[in-house]
Parts: C-alpha cells; sequence; structure tokens
C-alpha cells in the first residue's frame, strides 16, 4: 500500500489508456473509480486506483487528524487551536496528514478534534482547547499512549485491527445522543473532507447518478423510485417532492430549472448550513437527479449570504465537478446537462418563499406573488421551475441507491424517512440530530437532547421557527410528523427546535416572533404589511409598565387583547403568502397553551417567568448585599443609593427596571418580581 | 452627498462592473454585493451607473438596494459588531446583550459611533446556536457573551487600532 499523495486523486486517470474527459466523457468514469478499471486490465492500474481508494478511505501510512471546522467549531476556538498544533507537530518532527472536516453535529462538544493513526480506529476527543491539543500530540501520538480520560469514543474504521488497544474506549454511536438517531443526511458529515471529491465518491457517493444514467430512462426510474419513497418536502410545507417533480416533469415547455432552497432564514435552525458545509456533494448529487428527472438543465443554489463557508464549498464543489466533467454539457455521454450555479441572497427572510426566491434569483425585490400560476408551470423567467430545499436533496442519493421501499420503511405512514433537527436552546446536548420521522419530541428533547440545561423544568418548545408554534409539557407526546405537528398547532418548519425552561415567557417569545416577522414583512399585502405591526403594537403594550398609563391607553389595552385573536386568523386567512399566512401561528400557540400567561400579564401585571423586565420590580436583599456599589454606579437612572459596604436601597420612583443591577450584581443580591 | 463621481471613485467602479455581463437584470444582486465589498457600502452616487450597466432604471436599483438587509446605503464604522438576535440567542438573553452593545457604543442598532469606529447591527440568525448568545466583530465569532464581559471585548477591538 503506498501513500497517495493529495496531488493524486482517485478521480484521475489511472494511466493514458483512461480518456475520460469532460470533452471526451466516458459512461463507465464512475463505476470505473468505485470498482476500476474497467476498459483494460493492468495489474499497476488495479493497484493503483486500489492505493488512491483506500486514501480516499482514510487508509493511511501516517497519522491523521481531523479538525471540525465547520461555523460552529470555528466559533467555538477551533481556529485557536490548529495553528498551536501544528507547530507542535513540527517541534515532534510528526509525519501528520490533517484534514478540516465539517460539523459532526455535537455542538455542545464542539471544538471537536479526531485522530486516527493507521490500523486503528478514530478516537474522537470534545471541548479540545490548545492545552488539551497539546496533550493528545504529546500522550497519544509521541507516547502512544491511549489518552482514555480525554476522548469521547472512538468511530470503527476499514482498516482497524481487532486488537486495537482503543477498543477499550466506548464506541461514539453509543453515546445516549447519537444511539437513537438514524443518519442518513448527516452520514458524511463530520468524517470527510467536504472539498474532496472522491472522498465522497470511494463511500458511495455518485453511484446513484452512474445507476440513474445507466438506465438510460431519463430519469423515470428516479422519479418512480422518489415517488415510492414519500419522500416530503424538508423546507417547511411537506409537499411530495415526487408529485412536484412529475408535475415539472410534465410540462412542456424548455428549458426547465431547478432550484435548491438555501436560504435558510428561520432563527434558530442550521441544518442546512451544516450539511452543505460538511457533505455538499449529497446536495449536489440529489439536484443532479432532480434535474434528470424533470428534465432541467440548468440550476441555481440560492444561499444565504451569512453562509460564507458553505458558499465557499459549494463553489468549490461545483468547480471539480465541471473539471471532471460531472456538470455540464452531456454527462457521462449520456447526453443529459445540468449547469448549476450558486446564487447568493443578500438577506430577506421572505426569500425563503418559492416565489420571493425566483423574484430574488432574477435580480428584483424578493417579493412573492400569487400562485397560481406554480413555479412549476411558470417559474424563473416564466419557465418551469422546480425548487426543493437542500435536505429534500440530500435524501434522493440514498433513495436512489437503496429504493424508495427502503427509504418508506422508516418513519410513520404518511410522513417517511428521517428529519435533521438543529436542538437548540436551553438544553444539554444541543446541536444536529437526525432522529426518524416519527420518534416523540419527548424522545427527542429528553433522550436525545439530554434534557433541560442545569436540570431547570421544562417549560416548551418551541419547532418550526416564526411559522411554527410552542408546544407544552402537555403535548411532548405528539409524534415528529408533519402532520401531528400541523394538528398540535405547530408545524415541522424547517427543523428549527428550540428548547425553553421556565425562564422564558412565552408572551415575551411570541413578541420576538412577531417583531421578526414585522421586519421580515416584504410589505406587498396589507395583511401582513400592518397586520403583524398592529399584533407587535399589542404585544408590545401588554408588557409595558403600567405607571405612566391614562385611562384611555389602559381602554386600549384590554380592548386591544380582545382583538388579538380576531387579528390573528385574518391574517391568517387573508396573506398572500407562506410568511403572512403563518405568521400568527407563535401568537396563536402561545395563546392555546399559555393563556394563563398572557392573564397575568395583563390583569395582575406580572410576569411570572421573570423575563419582562419592564413588569418587574427591582429590589435589594439586604443580606446578600455586600455594599460594593458595583450597581449603583451601573445604574442608568441614578435610581440606587447607598454607602460602601452598606445595604443599597432601589428607588422605585425613578427606577425604569432595566436590570442593570442584577445582571454586574456579583453576589445575586438584587431581586426582581 | 454629491451627484458627481470622482474620478477615483469611477474608475473603481468600472473594474468592479467590468467582468459582469451588461444588461442582464438578474447579475443587479451580484453587482451590488461587489460594489459593497469594495466601498463597504453602497454610495449613492454609484447608483446610478450600475443601472446603467445593468439595463434597469435607478430608481429600481434603489428599490433592490434598500428592499435586502445587506445593503447599506451609509459609510460604516471601523469594525462592524453583530448582535445575532435569532431564537436561540434571544432564549439565552440576547436582547439584554443587544442593549448592553449599545449602551456600551452609544448608539442604537444600524447606527455607527461619531468617531466612526464602530458600526452596530443586529443579524437574524448567524447559526451558530450552540455558543449562545453569539456577538461577531468583524467577522470574528465570540460565543456565550455575557453583559458584563461587553466592554472588555469591544477594548480588544479598540486597541487594535
Amino acid at each position: 500500500m503506498t501513500t497517495a499523495t493529495t496531488a493524486i486523486s482517485l478521480m484521475d486517470a489511472c494511466c493514458s489508456r483512461c480518456t475520460h474527459s469532460p470533452q471526451t466523457p466516458c459512461a463507465q468514469y464512475l463505476d470505473c473509480r468505485a470498482h476500476g478499471p474497467l476498459c483494460h486490465t493492468d495489474p499497476a492500474c488495479t493497484a493503483a486506483l486500489n492505493a488512491r481508494r483506500d486514501a480516499a478511505m482514510h487508509i493511511a501510512t501516517r497519522p491523521i487528524i481531523y479538525v471540525g471546522a465547520g461555523t460552529c467549531g470555528l466559533a467555538a476556538g477551533m481556529d485557536q487551536v490548529i495553528p498551536a498544533m501544528q507547530k507542535a507537530l513540527t517541534e515532534h518532527g510528526l509525519d501528520v496528514m490533517v484534514k478540516e472536516v465539517g460539523c459532526f453535529g455535537l455542538c455542545h462538544r464542539e471544538p471537536m478534534l479526531d485522530v486516527k493513526k493507521p490500523g486503528r480506529p478514530r478516537v474522537c476527543f470534545d471541548h479540545v482547547d490548545v492545552k488539551k491539543a497539546l496533550a493528545i500530540v504529546t500522550r497519544y501520538l509521541v507516547n502512544d499512549e491511549v489518552p482514555a480520560d480525554l476522548s469521547m469514543g472512538i468511530i470503527a474504521t476499514p482498516d482497524a485491527a481487532p486488537d486495537s488497544p482503543e477498543f477499550a474506549l466506548p464506541n461514539l454511536y453509543d453515546l445516549p445522543v447519537l444511539v437513537r438517531q438514524r443518519r442518513i443526511v448527516l452520514q458524511n458529515c463530520g468524517l470527510i473532507d467536504p472539498d474532496a471529491l472522491d472522498e465522497y465518491v470511494a463511500r458511495g457517493g455518485y453511484g446513484a447518478l452512474a445507476k440513474a444514467l445507466a438506465a438510460g430512462d431519463n430519469g423515470e426510474m428516479v422519479l418512480n423510485e422518489v415517488l415510492k419513497a414519500g419522500l416530503r418536502g424538508r423546507g417547511g410545507g411537506g409537499f411530495p417532492t415526487g408529485r412536484k417533480w412529475q408535475l415539472t416533469r410534465a410540462q412542456q415547455n424548455t428549458p426547465k430549472y431547478l432550484v435548491c432552497n438555501a436560504d435558510e432564514g428561520d432563527p434558530g435552525a442550521f441544518m442546512d448550513r451544516s450539511v452543505l458545509e460538511g457533505d455538499p456533494h449529497r446536495v449536489i448529487e440529489g439536484m443532479l437527479l432532480g434535474a434528470l428527472a424533470i428534465g432541467a438543465d440548468h440550476g441555481y443554489i440560492y444561499c444565504r449570504a451569512e453562509y460564507p463557508l458553505a458558499i465557499k464549498r459549494l463553489l468549490h464543489s461545483i468547480e471539480e465537478l465541471e473539471g471532471r466533467g460531472l456538470l455540464g454539457d452531456n454527462i457521462l455521454g449520456s447526453g443529459f446537462s445540468f449547469h448549476l450555479k450558486v446564487k447568493q441572497g443578500a438577506g430577506a427572510f421572505v426569500c425563503g418563499e418559492e416565489t420571493a426566491l425566483l423574484a430574488s434569483i432574477e435580480g428584483k425585490r424578493g417579493m412573492p406573488r400569487v400562485r397560481p400560476p406554480y413555479p412549476a408551470q411558470s417559474g424563473l423567467w416564466g419557465q418551469p421551475t422546480c425548487i426543493n430545499n437542500v435536505e429534500t436533496f440530500a435524501n434522493v442519493a440514498a433513495i436512489v441507491d437503496h429504493g424508495g421501499a427502503a427509504f418508506a420503511s422508516v418513519g410513520t405512514e404518511r410522513s417517511k424517512g428521517t428529519k435533521v433537527f438543529a436542538l437548540t436552546g436551553t438544553i444539554k446536548l444541543g446541536g444536529l440530530v437526525e432522529v426518524p420521522m416519527g420518534m416523540t419530541l419527548r424522545e427527542v428533547v429528553f433522550d436525545v437532547g439530554g434534557g433541560i440545561l442545569d436540570d431547570r423544568p421544562f417549560k416548551a418548545v418551541q419547532i418550526g421557527g416564526p411559522s411554527g408554534g410552542c408546544l407544552p409539557t402537555a403535548m411532548l407526546d405528539t409524534l415528529v410528523d408533519y402532520d401531528s405537528l400541523i394538528a398540535a398547532g405547530a408545524m415541522m418548519g424547517s427543523g428549527g427546535l428550540v428548547v425553553m425552561d421556565d425562564k422564558t415567557c412565552m408572551v415575551d417569545l411570541a413578541r420576538f416572533f412577531m417583531e421578526f416577522i414585522r421586519n421580515e414583512s416584504c410589505g406587498k399585502c396589507i395583511p401582513c404589511r400592518e397586520g403583524t405591526t398592529r399584533m407587535l403594537e399589542i404585544l408590545e403594550r401588554i408588557v409595558r409598565p403600567y405607571r405612566d398609563e391614562d385611562t384611555e391607553a389602559t381602554l386600549q389595552r384590554f380592548k386591544s387583547v380582545i382583538m388579538l385573536e380576531e387579528l390573528a386568523q385574518v391574517i391568517r386567512d387573508t396573506s398572500l403568502c407562506g410568511l403572512g399566512q403563518t405568521a400568527p401561528n407563535p401568537v396563536l400557540s402561545t395563546l392555546r397553551y399559555f393563556r394563563d400567561e398572557y392573564e397575568k400579564h395583563v390583569f395582575e401585571r406580572t410576569c411570572p417567568a421573570g423575563a419582562c423586565r419592564s413588569l418587574l420590580t427591582f429590589t435589594v436583599n439586604a443580606e446578600k448585599c455586600k455594599g460594593c456599589t458595583l450597581c449603583a454606579r451601573n445604574c442608568p437612572a441614578g435610581a440606587i443609593w447607598g454607602a460602601s459596604k452598606q445595604t443599597h436601597v432601589i428607588d422605585q420612583a425613578k427606577c425604569v427596571h432595566c436590570g442593570v443591577c442584577m445582571d454586574v450584581c456579583r453576589f445575586d443580591a438584587v431581586l426582581a418580581q | 452627498m454629491s451627484t458627481q463621481l470622482c474620478s477615483c471613485t469611477q474608475e473603481k467602479l468600472r473594474e468592479i462592473l467590468a467582468p459582469f455581463p451588461a444588461g442582464r437584470r438578474e447579475m443587479l444582486i451580484p453587482v451590488l454585493q461587489a460594489v459593497q465589498e469594495t466601498f463597504g457600502y453602497l454610495p449613492e452616487v454609484t447608483l446610478d451607473t450600475i443601472g446603467a450597466h445593468i439595463g434597469v432604471s435607478p430608481a429600481k436599483v434603489y428599490g433592490v438596494a434598500t428592499f435586502y438587509n445587506q445593503f447599506r446605503l451609509q459609510p460604516v464604522g471601523k469594525h462592524i459588531v453583530r448582535v445575532c438576535r435569532g431564537t436561540a440567542c434571544h432564549v439565552r438573553g440576547s436582547k439584554l446583550l443587544l442593549d448592553a452593545v449599545g449602551d456600551a457604543l452609544g448608539v442604537k442598532p444600524g447606527e455607527t459611533t461619531p468617531d466612526g469606529a464602530f458600526t452596530l447591527e443586529t443579524v437574524a440568525c448567524l447559526g451558530a446556536c450552540s455558543i449562545a448568545p453569539v456577538v461577531t466583530v468583524d467577522g470574528n465569532f465570540h460565543g456565550a457573551v455575557q453583559t458584563r464581559g461587553v466592554g472588555k471585548m469591544l477594548d480588544t477591538y479598540r486597541e487594535k487600532e
């Protein structure tokens, strides 16, 4: 076995007998790289390709260090660890390959780093700071001692010797957070170098494309498998993907376009970012299969500008695919052509709506239009266009590979497969999880997510972003599938799952979402533009202090609360697009499940969660106050007085309820009631 | 604001526009992004030239430039502070954090400090929810930021000048 240098890729020709190039495509190119050489028999070529396949599978003669270089890993401090570790490797004179991989999904353990020695399993380390990284280098790489106390587990590898001492460590996939997951979309995330096409191909990547092109039926097989799989759109609506493709395929008008919606604007959701950063080829392969099924020859990936790394990885992948003749004209000599471009969004939440997204690609303001006609009939520049979400595309290759029936065996009656969630908020094991449809919310939050941070009581889970809803403890046994969630007053959405403890105020949360929607409403239709502004005003009136309120304002406050639900119904029924139609959901769902909290705010003028500061009274606990004067010095209203080393007092007449005193106090001596 | 382009701005603008094919409406947003990348904002005087190149009226260019959150028509400070206002950050106190940053700088979101050192912005979600609440300064991520740590964080950027 030879060590392949990074310069030679599995995708390169084995010898001059291989004639594949974008100009002279070979139909067997992908099969050849997976099992070849196919067109000739030469032990030298077989050995060369096998060695390259081994290298792409990370079977090497020198150790490999994998660093989690997704946005979250870098943000958590990996950017400082990498140079320090590289310096240590040089000092020890170690010949080690450092690979950047995407996000594995265990965000609560970032920054993460794995080490794989030749013939050994991959050992994973979490919370790696510079000190720990240096310890790993010295102990594991230099002294060859398995640092069990530093590691969180191992991942088995094809070349690992069964007697490797690392096998004494637990298997990473047996961790509580991973054991109940089922990874289809995230299969490669965090394991492979997202910038290396050959690593994806060596793991069976683009095998589905080869299969679909070899079928020679213009994508009919792909369409049938997707229909059989019962795959539904992962972007939120849950429209059957196969049905959408069928509609676009049936259109006679050409050219047709295929668009990938990567404008993941839901606050609290980052599934698409992680997939694009960690395994971009999976999404692109899904798009190639989709394009084949609908007969599109041009495609766009509309990606948020806030995801610079995802865009960089996509552009790199597209360039590599074009160079290998896997994107462009006459792919693998099949006559099928597909050109793919990346379009950067410019920061407008409404562009996640399909017609607004198309307007934005055309260089216009991202405003939705009335449907019908649906994009399948008249989309980009009036041509038939099919729009799917990142995660939807990421499922397609697996469906074509293993068959629609296998995919449909996972999940519930009407929701098939798995769903990736971004589990965030006040949760212990936050991160990216992929669970089979039909799990209960309780299992997701408590079994997979490990429960609430600091073991505080669970209060609610917000699912589906600004279009979704908040579900309380009583609804925790709701199944995670499209229809059960809708029935419960929430929706699948794109997959943001924000968990909240008892310190979160539901009225404040509803106000937060309403403010978001008010800001993001494009202004085209009146119910959404004016209605969301009015709803926000009503919610703000509820949380505003009543001290300076006159009788008229009090009357307005009560009156508007009475009207809140009615206004919500009107916005829901009459708005032009999905953004407006679902805008009242956070308010309606909190009203449905947390009505008592609204009533406490309106009638008793208190906030049970202690979050709406303007309704709270701040006092100093004389027993805890040490008289450090910090609060008095920080009070913007000069409402706190007291001499040094004496108990301080807050003048309620002057207090502006900002809570700065509580934030700065080092002794928890400021109480809010 | 002057309505004339100074010759150096014009020269730069021509350089930016050169790789974009003329008369293609779908190039408008990429062009605006490229112009903002160079100047840090969209100088009002450039909008006419951009419109002429793309083949749409200045009003349409202005419409697009003001529709998207990414585009700014005012110059920004040396350092851009962005406080994430995503749900996960909100649940972990980003509203208070935003107020604290605003107080420390003496500006509201969208404004620039009088000395031109900092611009404060909010962002809907940076997708780094596991380290909420998040603040980025010049693209550097700061995770789990506490209100009392704001001053220190900003000082490190002040000192860099």
